[in-house]
């Protein structure tokens, strides 16, 4: 009873915050409500029994991707008012399309899965381990190249990231190390001999 | 009251439709487009922890796992391309993108 209070608190509001992400005007406040979609989701998956992909999922999307989101609108000085000017035109393509897919959607969910599992409970997987355990174990045996093979991916995005944003710009004074070391007292300092009352 | 599989299967799909209505909604704003799509994954998700958690198969959530990477690593690029675009046209509407256009 408490579980179907508490999954039908968090949908409702992961879905009121993905409707406002989508409809807001400010796009700060989309990503803030992008932000409160991620921990809603969490939520749901720890009802399901993920831990684990519930802490990934905090971690990854609240601490990186949102803020990345976060930096991306906040550095980029744009007229977002501009955007909102006839947006309307495509929304009943938009409808047509949305609405038939959540009906197919619906009509899998309800005739194909409903009837079956309406009574079934989540299983214990884990056989008397914690969800963490359990997924590591099969993470790093059975499917260690596919493991290996999202950190290329990781990698490679990384790599990709640091390669489209970097620029060299000229005009800026940088320190070089080998012009400082190569300097003697000899070109560096310059004694002055100053007659008296003309320092100033 | 009992929460089945079909209930979150039905969250997942609103959540896909919102992803889906908000890339048409939002035609001209790319970072909103891109936060549709992580919708559109976080609904994938879901669907697959779902049936990982019924079904009592932890494969479904090592693959979540891996769709979450894909997630990261795709808004990352995203993101780094949309940096560099508006720093070369001072500009990010999605109409105007049409350099390429022979």
């Amino acid at each position: 009873m408490l579980t179907a209070i508490a999954f039908i608190l968090f949908s409702s509001l992961l879905i009121l915050s993905a409707l406002m992400v989508i409809a807001s005007r400010n796009p700060v406040h989309s990503v803030l409500f992008l932000i409160a979609a991620f921990f809603n989701a969490v939520a749901l998956f720890v009802l399901l029994g993920a831990e684990f992909l519930a802490m990934i999922l905090m971690v990854v999307y609240v601490g990186a991707v949102a803020v990345l989101f976060l930096f991306v609108v906040m550095m980029l000085d744009i007229d977002f008012a501009e955007f909102k000017r006839g947006g309307t035109r495509y929304l009943p393509l938009g409808l047509l399309i949305g609405g038939g897919l959540a009906i197919e959607l619906g009509i899998v969910a309800f005739l194909v899965f409903g009837p079956a599992t309406q009574r079934s409970v989540p299983h214990a997987t884990t056989g008397g381990l914690t969800n963490t355990a359990a997924l590591g174990r099969i993470l790093y045996t059975d499917y260690v190249y596919y493991f290996e093979t999202a950190g290329l991916i990781l990698l490679v995005a990384m790599i990709g990231a640091i390669v489209l944003t970097l620029r060299h710009r000229t005009g800026v004074k940088r320190q070089s190390i080998g012009q400082q070391n190569a300097r003697e007292p000899a070109t560096a300092v310059h004694l002055v001999d100053v007659l008296p009352g003309q320092g100033g | 009251m009992h929460i089945g599989l079909a209930d979150y299967l039905l969250v997942a799909g609103i959540l896909f439709t919102i992803g889906v209505l908000g890339i048409f909604l939002n035609r001209k704003n790319v970072i909103i487009i891109l936060m549709s799509i992580e919708l559109i994954l976080l609904a994938v998700n879901i669907n697959f922890v779902a049936f990982s958690a019924y079904s009592g198969n932890l494969v479904g959530q090592v693959f979540a796992l891996f769709v979450l990477t894909v997630a990261a690593a795709e808004s990352a690029i995203g993101l780094a391309i949309l940096v560099v675009y508006f720093r070369n046209r001072g500009t990010i509407a999605v109409e105007d993108v049409n350099q390429m256009k022979g």
